[in-house]
């Protein structure tokens, strides 16, 4: 039997205490099959053991909440005997390692988390963080990505919809690639993963068994270093083919009554599915590892146990119905085996050429798994900057630079890589606010949208955390959706440093704050931790995916200008906050600044009233004011528009006019309205006690403030520009 | 009409074109199994748009032999009107229905949007709704669009009429400027010698229905109805 050494241990990731407790846990020394069983279940990435306590504190129901956190993904109720299932999932350190199959198998595994519960994936999303543009290893990474995600998701035939990218130095060694997954499935035959009945079979189907991802889980829960890239064999290997066809297999298996539970195989395979759906049922299982499909000969138990081969699932069937469920996955060609039989005992027990290979009590696994109160201090509150000392820039050379810098380029050669428009429902494609996905067969659709401002995280995690949910909140108003729910994706750095640990108790403290205030609760999500490379960490990156629900779809705002000669009214207060803004990044080349606040009450009125005045059919266009400040949007309106729309606009003379134009103040919106609505309108914000102003009109050919102008045309041109030339390798960043 | 629309293993819009189709016909389309080896009597048989087979071999390449495309091609022989649309069109093209290939896009990645077309031939059952020299708008969606065929049979098809659509700009200009895919002669669709069978890389369903942004597409399943009915 193999020793069990302090480096064994090591190498597993498994810290001295841990295995004391591993100990007691079995009263004898485990052998390796066992070891790394323990291994990839109390992983970060498994166990949330660091983040448990503090994610406990987020708000997670509400009366249109189906499912919470702690299942395959999260459910909402939208109505008619219609369900949503949705969840975020992070891939961030095998799409560094290996970009295409690093991402394509990340799409892979959230569909398949989605699907697990018996929804049919209608949409995908992507949000990625990639490293400095004049890092040597971004233009890889970025086509890598790119490629692998749309490689998946367009052989699957689920349009990929939208998302975010952003680039920043701190994710040069630690990219981040968060995939999400929105699924649709009848309230009433939703498909959980507790087992039940003891003496029913436990089933595989989907691909084999191969030796490839092993320990894909513990690498993700430790730091990268020099030696990282020698990992590449740890990633897996994705078969977007199969995927559709497991899509299709267990749609029709599961109109069918023969389920008792499901679960997908994700990270840590085998173990994790197997475990956990033993656990929650209060179960034990015992598995005959022989009848594991395989793909490779002489495979041992620890291999099969820890196998990360993508397209694979675990069910627990009612017996007798091992023939219907065979047929139907011998009609897609799937591999199928009885592997093992529910038991009473509590316990897993493995079996490999007849002889017992590992014995292991579940619950002190899968449920008693370590959970720390690690150590935190919050971060120094970064100073505020004040307008008066920051370096006025004439608005229309800097809006020249803003709309073509990396995080505000267009991305159009992300998403024309991604098929968008399969399934005939995608009403709103990428490029606005958020997605608008139409509910097949109907009148209603969801909107969908990705947010997280890293560096308003960096300077102040708490704000920034309340920032992400509402930014993602005003994404879904802005299009007339009434936000439902949030999945989130948290990505910080090593939280055995108390400085890091800190980064994600304020982002959670500050999420949790906004989520509670604007009824938008949390029903699933991701945790990836040690994002650092070298000691270094990245830029706390909470992501937030959100939900929310257009009952008539027809009605949808859009950001384009749909016509010259109309008024531009802006919704909530400018102070012109210049703090942690991106005209001070990129124009000023200065990094610092407390990031603006998030009024949570002015947040709700101002989304309520947003959400009435295009239900009214008052708003002829809408687009929330983000990254770049109010300028910046009313750009993006002009350069929406079906041909050319100018706009003319005033500004105040109490304010600075970069602070005007460039203030990342939270809480607005601009407005396309026509002039015999602006009464209503302007009346409207007043009874919701939202500051209301118009600032300009639609038409002519350029965007005209304080005495100067630029043609709608040259933005454009800048804007589209960047990220095909910079992929095309004619410059090195900005 | 009567129309089926194949389902291979990786066909991902075969709903779509259903939903186009029963918008146009009032019907729905019989949905056909690839192990399937017989067909009823129909109009109309659409091979549609995916990834049959995972694209594994060579697009197409694989479907083509499937047990159902034996009846599929004897069809077509014997006049059944037969529409390709993207994995579709490559699948005919594999089956020898229509001459060419269609290989990697020439800067070798995939790609999703709209697209402006120019009707080359309007008297076929596939186009009477549309006029020779009409600029339509379809989306595209592929990796490998890229049409070519020997420059012989090219300018046969050409002077019998086999070009269905081009690659153009809004005003119906073709250049080089306007081929998203490298596409000889920015061929972006093309009928067999006898206007039967139309082979395609955009999509028409993706544009039957104004929520979706147009209807240019709707027009080719209405011409379909018109005529065959």
């Amino acid at each position: 039997m193999t020793q069990i050494t302090p480096e064994l241990l090591a190498s597993h990731g498994i810290k001295p205490d841990e295995y004391q407790r591993i100990l007691e846990i079995m009263g004898r020394e485990p052998n390796l099959t066992e070891l790394g069983i323990f291994s990839v279940m109390w992983s970060e990435h498994c166990s949330y053991k660091s983040s448990k306590k503090w994610l406990k504190t987020l708000p997670t129901t509400a009366p249109w909440v189906i499912c919470g956190p702690g299942e395959n993904a999260g459910i909402i109720d939208i109505g008619d005997g219609d369900a949503i299932v949705f969840k975020m999932e992070s891939h961030n350190h095998p799409s560094f390692i290996e970009p295409y199959q690093g991402a394509a198998t990340g799409v892979g595994g959230i569909l398949r988390d989605v699907f697990t519960m018996g929804a049919r994936p209608i949409a995908n999303m992507n949000a990625l963080r990639f490293g400095d543009p004049a890092n040597p290893k971004t233009r890889h990474l970025v086509a890598g990505v790119v490629a692998g995600i749309g490689g998946y998701g367009n052989c699957v035939g689920v349009p990929t919809v939208g998302g975010e990218t952003n680039f920043h130095k701190s994710y040069n060694g630690n990219i981040l690639v968060n995939a999400m997954t929105v699924g649709l499935a009848a309230k009433d035959r939703i498909f959980y993963s507790a087992a039940a009945g003891v003496g029913n079979p436990v089933v595989y189907f989907g691909s084999k068994t191969g030796r490839d991802g092993i320990h894909g889980a513990t690498m993700a829960s430790a730091e990268f270093d020099e030696k990282s890239e020698e990992k590449r064999p740890t990633v897996q290997v994705g078969d977007p083919f199969t995927e559709k066809l497991l899509i299709e297999a267990c749609l029709e298996l599961m109109a069918t009554d023969a389920i008792v539970a499901i679960q997908d195989m994700g990270a840590a395979g085998l173990t994790s599915s197997s475990f956990e759906m033993a656990s929650k049922g209060g179960l034990g299982i015992e598995m005959d590892l022989d009848a594991v499909p395989m793909r490779e000969e002489g495979m041992t138990p620890y291999e099969i146990m820890l196998s990360e081969s993508q397209e694979r699932m675990l069910m627990i069937l009612k017996p007798g119905k091992e023939d219907l469920a065979k047929a139907i996955m011998d009609k897609w060609e799937l591999d199928f085996a009885v592997v093992g039989i529910l038991t009473d005992t509590g316990r897993m027990v493995l079996k490999r050429h007849g002889a017992v290979v590992a014995d292991l009590p579940i619950d002190p696994l899968a449920q008693a798994s370590p959970e720390y109160d690690r150590p935190w201090v919050s971060p120094a509150k970064a100073p505020v900057v004040h307008a008066e000392d920051v370096k006025l820039v004439e608005p229309t050379e800097a809006l020249r630079k803003l709309v073509a810098c990396p995080d505000l380029a267009s991305k159009r050669w992300i998403y024309e890589q991604y098929d968008h428009m399969v399934m005939g429902d995608t009403v709103q494609r990428p490029g606005g606010d958020a997605a608008v996905v139409r509910i097949h067969g109907t009148d209603k659709a969801v909107a969908i949208t990705t947010d997280c401002t890293p560096r308003y995280c960096q300077a102040d995690p708490h704000e920034g955390g309340r920032q992400a949910v509402a930014e993602a909140y005003r994404n879904l108003c802005a299009v007339g959706a009434l936000p439902m729910a949030v999945t989130d994706n948290l990505n910080f750095g090593n939280p055995e440093k108390p400085e890091i640990m800190g980064q994600i108790v304020e982002a959670i403290k500050g999420m949790g704050e906004a989520c509670r205030e604007l009824d938008f609760p949390v029903v699933s999500g991701n945790v990836s931790l040690y994002n650092e490379t070298q000691g270094s960490a990245i830029q706390p990156t909470p992501a937030i995916g959100a939900v929310g629900l257009l009952p008539e779809v027809g009605k949808m705002a859009t950001v384009a200008f749909k016509e010259a000669g109309n008024s531009i009214v802006l919704l909530g207060e400018t102070k012109g906050w210049l703090g942690a803004s991106l005209y001070l990044r990129e124009i000023c080349g200065r990094e610092e600044g407390a990031p603006p606040p998030v009024a949570l009450h002015r947040e709700h009125r101002a989304g309520e009233l947003v959400r009435q005045l295009i239900g009214d059919g008052m708003v002829r266009a809408c687009h929330d004011v983000a990254d770049g400040g109010l300028l910046v949007a009313v750009a993006e309106m002009c350069m929406a528009a079906d041909g050319i729309i100018g706009a003319e606009l005033d500004h105040p003379s109490t304010l600075p006019l970069h602070a005007w134009c460039f203030g990342e103040d939270q809480g607005r919106y601009v407005l396309e309205v026509r002039d015999d609505q602006v009464a209503t309108v302007i009346e409207e914000a007043q009874e919701h006690d939202v500051a209301v102003r118009v600032i300009g009109r639609t038409g002519g050919f350029v965007i005209s403030i304080g005495g100067r102008a630029i043609p709608v045309e040259e933005l454009r041109s800048a804007h589209e520009g960047w990220l095909p030339a910079y992929m095309g390798g004619e410059m090195s960043g900005h | 009409m009567k129309a089926a629309v194949i389902v291979f293993p990786g066909s991902n819009c075969d709903r779509d074109v259903a939903v186009a189709l029963e918008a146009s016909m009032g019907a729905k389309p019989l949905m056909v199994w690839h192990r399937d080896t017989q067909l009823p009597d129909l109009d109309l048989i659409v091979v549609p748009g995916g990834f049959s087979y995972g694209d594994y071999l060579r697009c197409g390449a694989m479907a083509a032999h499937s047990p159902i495309m034996r009846e599929v091609k004897a069809r077509a022989q014997g006049g059944t009107r037969v529409l390709g649309i993207c994995n579709g069109f490559q699948i005919l093209c594999e089956s020898g229905l229509l001459p060419g290939v269609l290989m990697r896009n020439r800067d070798l990645r995939f790609i999703c949007k709209d697209v402006y077309l120019r009707v080359e031939n309007d008297r076929t059952d596939f186009c009477r709704y549309y006029r020779s020299g009409d600029v339509v708008r379809f989306p595209i969606a592929h990796a490998e669009g890229n049409y070519q065929v020997d420059p012989h049979t090219f300018r046969e098809m050409e002077d019998n009429g086999q070009i269905a659509f081009r690659y153009a700009d809004g005003d119906g200009k073709v250049s080089d400027a306007t081929n998203p895919n490298g596409a000889m002669g920015n061929v972006a669709g093309v009928y067999n010698a006898k206007k039967t069978v139309l082979g395609l890389m955009p999509h028409p369903e993706r544009l039957a229905e104004d929520l979706l942004g147009g209807i240019d597409g709707r027009l080719m399943f209405d011409s379909l109805v018109e005529a065959l009915s």
